[in-house]
């Protein structure tokens, strides 16, 4: 029998889903990032990625059920250090450029941009949730949040479709941090 | 007899290996790297063909004593 984790995929799916009716779903995804690192600062390791990830384990229905992965290698520097790295510092930075345009509206100096960005430069407008029932901030974030999740998403769909179904873990900021933070803990074991 | 070999400096402990593994042969070291059970490792290539960083290789190793 199939265990409660292994239909974690719904959640990814109806989550990814949830953001096109109405954007303040997006906050939901703040677990996603929360819960693994927590887990990895407690000793748990990558048990997040393990056995927890749906993103990942929707990679894997998607490419390996139905069939939409090419299953090749995928190129080599891609699981290097510096790449894994680099991609988890450009990241961040998208990420904390987000967060500030976030402030930008809490103290006022900008207004709220209905606005999402895919790959840090497509701009979709995104305006048929009523937003005004909440603060302006509270809903920049959640169209900036919903902006790193679906450009993730979109990064993950490409590579199943070109590499093996979950390449996105080979990647994955959130897999870079966990794993470091597991080196960190256990420095001796580190190869 | 041929046993899975991980490449531990460049695996990303997905865990996807472990999953595939119908033998339970594999884990994920500390959240570090996968390490492979030889004792229960029957080369069966799946862990290889679907580790997503290809760092898994099945090779040809001298039988354990």
């Amino acid at each position: 029998m199939k265990k409660w984790n292994e239909y974690l995929w719904i959640f990814s799916a109806v989550y990814m889903t949830l953001g096109f009716f109405n954007i303040l779903f997006a906050w939901i995804g703040l677990i996603c990032f929360i819960t693994p690192l927590l887990l990895s600062i407690i000793g748990k390791g990558k048990i997040y990625c393990n056995s927890y990830c749906g993103r990942g384990q929707l990679f894997e229905l998607l490419g390996s059920r139905f069939k939409l992965s090419s299953n090749r290698s995928i190129p080599a520097f891609v699981r290097s250090k510096w790449f894994r790295y680099g991609f988890l510092a450009f990241f961040m930075t998208m990420f904390s450029i987000m967060v500030f345009s976030t402030y930008l509206v809490f103290n006022g100096t900008n207004n709220l941009k209905e606005v999402i960005t895919l790959l840090w430069t497509i701009k979709l407008p995104w305006n048929w949730t009523n937003t005004s029932t909440v603060s302006p901030w509270i809903a920049q974030f959640a169209f900036g949040f919903y902006s790193v999740m679906l450009t993730s998403t979109i990064l993950g769909l490409i590579t199943m479709y070109f590499f093996k179904p979950r390449s996105w873990c080979v990647y994955c900021p959130m897999g870079t941090m966990t794993q470091s933070i597991s080196m960190l803990k256990h420095r001796r074991m580190v190869k | 007899m041929r046993k899975a070999v991980v490449n531990q400096k460049e695996c990303v402990a997905c865990g996807v290996c472990a999953k595939t593994c119908p033998r339970q042969a594999i884990s994920i070291f500390h959240g570090i790297y996968a390490v492979v059970n030889e004792d229960l490792c029957v080369g069966c290539k799946k862990c290889e063909r679907a580790c997503p960083a290809s760092v898994i290789q099945v090779v040809q190793k001298e039988a354990a004593s």
